[in-house]
């Protein structure tokens, strides 16, 4: 019996042998990073692949750290990032190049107890500083107020930080990195308030806040007068190979930019008005 | 209190005890089964998985959990084997044994994504494997081999001396008395070990999002050369397996039917680990009789 | 047996056929040929067997200490440069509770983590361990095989249930429980032990089965002729003997727990605040892992931190293992 077990594995090993010298024909772009924009960069993988027989996609999440990390070692050919490579330690930007591939909105939420559908700006940093407890301080039903954070190095928290709390630190709170978790959290609890990206917000049981009476809109961030939101990423290193550079321009096509993208609630960077740097500063783009 | 009386009341503490976990076992597979099994269909089971859109399904990382499992067994059960061979029968009784024993146990409490990333490190990057089931199944073999030998060790140890003592008094040596009488006399408590660590492959999820990946790749279930990159066999693609895609579901998921996606996977995921279960069990017992002539 | 033995035997039995002191043996049909002492003295058949089990088993135990060792050493060297490349205190790693290793190396402190993760850790497997001893002793002392093997696979089907599965129902049935009996959010210690309860139970209860079914029966039989009563042969007998292995039992049940992140970090509230009771967010290590290390850089400080975390994760199970194994050893004394 263990013979015949030993003689398996040493077939197995030789056909894995074989394997990986055989996969080499096949080009292969693995695409590593963001949560965030996987299911995006997954979807158009997939298609771009059933056109392209001769290249197959692997897109893998892992998170923004991740991908830059590895798209820097250049253990990968693409790595996605929800921050800019310029906000991430241990990233050298000068090496990367970045490849802005969709814009994505960030929305408050508060559980739908809170009784509350409007903040300033200012009532969401007491808020998220620790200075206000309770919803009865800002017009809502009286209940204290608990934060459900974003885990930190997250690129939603990132944008989120550098929009509203201004430099001040946020009061130390739970913290959950998935944008599913963090919607459970938030619906099943009475009296919290978070934040999520767009395309996670349409879900009934929970309230989605308006800040400064500005409605959470595509529409309203391509000219930023909804402030929270920010690039998605797609960094290469150096010079690529050309079906990574095919790829990465099949993402900044029509195709995708005018379909998938407002499939997934993400919004295309053509429509946007506007464009921000790593320093949070917004321009307009001047009309040609 | 009489030693009678004493008797009475601790087997009514043990029946309450056994109540309280019967109904606890029974919520929870209860919970998972009626909120999942209406959402099971064939037609869940045999399309593919979708992204963003209502109605997609399981197939390919139904296959996926399968291949990985008996991969990982393939590799990880002849080396568990040898090595609770060496600790229960050859080892001697000094210290550099209990380091190895005690090495093994705590490594069993490492993190899953600490042997994902290490794996990941490993195999995806340094050995150029990629996002594979191959990277998958090495990792997943990482995680797997301690409490796979303790779990065979302790079985081994539980086969009395009187049956070595037996095997040896015929003449036969050491290995053949290991080889045929306390391996399968040890037999069932090896299917428990490897039934349990199966159950943990299934269910395993953060070492794979790092290793397997978390995304498939276009299968042809047709072509069964395994050398060719679309055939299902091929080990060098990246898979999604059922635990995998419950969590992604969960987790980041934006399709409008995401909780009874992820409920009807969770209630197929306990149906194939009864058939896993099941099934390890007969052919273990098979295996038994055949081996032991014990009826 | 080397040359000159071999020779030596050679002439032994030489000069024992010549002087015909061997009285069983019809001396007349053997030559002094026939009796091959070459063959005699070569290694068996099952010698080479022997050697070569015992050369596989060798080789797995040696593969799997290279295995162990460069995980160990993989987790060791990433953990340990937090000290050594960035110069963090290692008494204010482990004794402050700042933990915020974005900002600097004086924001390294992991005591919140440990407290919590040894809290819920030790009081999971407390509460779970008198539960699956029992479970265990109805499987193998009083169900009938029937129902016990029925109860087993059940209980083995609950190690097959994704912990992110464990970590929704947590929150969508255990979270809203703690919160309309204690009040406050329901996340914390409380709710993380309850899920660990029921994720450990499977591994120390089937562990256990194990540890009594190899009690030998007539240990049993012996008792029960001396007069015993069940209960009175149950524990004075069979838990005795068994009780190193209930302890290896439990070790496994706590490692898991140890270990486990997915469903924890679901229920624990994730805020790296120090537990005043049971029933306040905090975190544990590997919570504090799971939700931090994809969103830190290979070889900068907040990724170092959090492999510091691993190591002392390492370091505590083994301290744990150690404390069980010397209570096994006085419980068998």
């Amino acid at each position: 019996m263990r013979k015949r077990l030993w003689l398996c594995i040493g077939m197995l090993g030789l056909s894995l042998g074989l394997l990986s010298g055989c996969t080499g024909n096949n080009h292969r772009i693995t695409v590593v990073g963001s949560t965030a924009l996987q299911l995006l960069a997954d979807q158009a993988g997939n298609n771009y692949r059933l056109a392209h027989p001769g290249v197959s996609i692997v897109v893998q999440g892992g998170g923004s750290g991740t991908g830059l990390s590895q798209v820097q070692a250049g253990a990968v050919q693409i790595g996605t990032s929800d921050i800019f490579a310029e906000n991430q330690a241990g990233i050298n930007a000068k090496k990367l190049i970045d490849h802005q591939v969709a814009v994505v909105g960030i929305v408050p939420i508060v559980n739908k107890d809170a009784k509350v559908k409007n903040l300033s700006t200012r009532q969401l940093r007491a808020i998220f500083t620790g200075k206000l407890t309770n919803w009865k301080q800002v017009g809502g039903a009286n209940e204290p107020i608990t934060i459900v954070n974003r885990s930190k190095g997250s690129g939603t928290r990132a944008t989120f930080e550098a929009t509203i709390l201004a430099g001040q630190a946020a009061a130390k709170a739970q913290e959950q990195d998935s944008n599913g978790a963090v919607k459970k959290i938030v619906s099943s609890t009475p009296g919290t308030i978070s934040y999520l990206s767009f395309p996670y917000a349409s879900d009934p049981n929970i309230q989605k806040l308006a800040v400064d009476h500005v409605q959470p809109t595509d529409q309203n961030v391509s000219t930023n007068k909804w402030r929270l939101w920010s690039y998605e990423h797609m960094y290469t290193k150096g010079r690529t190979t050309k079906e990574v550079r095919a790829f990465i321009r099949y993402m900044l096509s029509a195709k995708v930019q005018k379909q998938l993208v407002p499939k997934l609630g993400y919004i295309s960077v053509k429509t946007m008005q506007v464009v921000k740097d790593s320093q949070n500063r917004v321009q307009r783009i001047k009309v040609r | 209190m009489t030693e009678h009386q004493k008797d009475r009341f601790a087997t009514g503490v043990i029946y309450f005890l056994v109540g309280i976990v019967v109904i606890l076992l029974a919520g929870i597979l209860g919970n998972i089964l009626i909120n999942g099994l209406p959402h099971l269909s064939w037609h869940f089971l045999t399309s593919e998985s979708s992204d963003f859109q209502a109605g997609g399904g399981v197939r390919d990382q139904l296959f996926n959990s399968v291949y990985l499992l008996v991969l990982t067994t393939i590799i990880s059960l002849p080396i568990a084997l040898g090595a609770a061979i060496y600790l229960s029968e050859y080892a001697r009784d000094n210290w550099i044994t209990h380091l190895i024993r005690s090495t093994i146990e705590i490594l069993s409490s490492l993190p899953s994504i600490v042997v994902g990333l290490f794996g990941y490190l490993l195999f995806v990057v340094q050995f150029g494997f990629g996002f594979s089931i191959l990277s998958g199944a090495l990792a997943l073999t990482f995680f797997n081999l301690p409490i796979l030998t303790s779990n065979i060790e302790e079985s081994l140890k539980g086969v009395s001396a009187t049956q070595r003592e037996a095997g040896l008094a015929l003449g036969l040596s050491n290995w053949k008395t290991i080889r045929g009488i306390v391996v399968p006399a040890a037999l069932p408590g090896i299917i428990t070990g490897v039934v349990l660590s199966g159950g943990r492959i299934f269910g395993e999820a953060a070492t794979l999002i790092y290793t397997a990946g978390q995304s498939g790749s276009l299968v042809d279930y047709h072509n069964w050369n395994p050398l060719s990159p679309t055939s299902f066999l091929n080990v060098m693609r990246p898979a999604e397996t059922l635990a995998v895609h419950i969590w992604k579901v969960n987790t980041e998921g934006i399709i409008s039917d995401a909780t009874a996606v992820s409920a009807a996977t969770g209630a197929l995921l306990v149906l194939v680990v009864i058939i896993f279960n099941l099934s390890a069990r007969y052919f273990g017992n098979k295996l038994y009789q055949k081996l032991t002539a014990a009826k | 047996m080397s040359k000159k033995d071999t020779e030596n035997l050679k002439d032994v039995v030489n000069q024992a056929i010549d002087s015909q002191q061997v009285v069983h043996v019809k001396l007349k049909d053997i030559g002094q040929k026939d009796v091959d002492i070459d063959k005699l003295t070569r290694p068996s058949k099952e010698t080479h067997q022997e050697y070569w089990g015992r050369g596989l088993s060798y080789l797995a135990i040696g593969l799997i200490i290279l295995l162990v060792g460069s995980i160990i050493g993989f987790v060791g060297i990433h953990g340990l440069a937090t000290f050594f490349r960035d110069h963090v205190n290692l008494w204010q790693f482990l004794s402050s509770t700042d933990w915020d290793p974005t900002s600097g190396p004086n924001h390294v402190g992991a005591l919140v983590m440990i407290v919590t993760s040894f809290l819920v850790t030790l009081l999971s497997a407390l509460v779970a361990t008198p539960f699956a001893v029992a479970v265990a002793l109805f499987m193998t002392e009083y169900a009938s095989k029937k129902a016990a093997s029925f109860l087993q696979s059940i209980i083995e089907l609950l190690v097959g249930i994704p912990s992110v599965v464990y970590g929704f129902l947590g929150l969508t049935l255990v979270v809203p429980v703690i919160r309309a009996i204690f009040g406050g959010t329901g996340f914390g210690i409380l709710a993380g032990m309850l899920v660990l309860f029921v994720m450990v139970l499977p591994t120390i209860t089937s562990l256990t089965v194990d540890a009594l079914n190899a009690v030998p029966k007539h240990f049993r039989q012996a008792s029960a002729a001396l007069g015993a009563t069940h209960w009175q042969t149950i524990a004075r007998v069979v838990l005795k003997v068994a009780t190193p292995r209930i302890l290896t039992a439990v070790i496994f049940g706590m490692a898991r727990a140890f270990g486990e992140a997915l469903a924890v970090q679901m229920v624990i509230g994730n805020a790296v605040l120090m537990p005043y009771n049971l029933v306040t967010p905090s975190s544990t290590l590997t919570s504090q892992l799971t939700t931090q290390i994809g969103n830190t850089v290979m070889g900068t400080l907040a990724n170092n931190a959090l492999w510091s975390l691993a190591l002392l994760l390492l370091v505590m199970s083994l301290f744990f293992n150690i404390l069980v194994r010397m209570i096994g050893k006085k419980g068998a004394k």
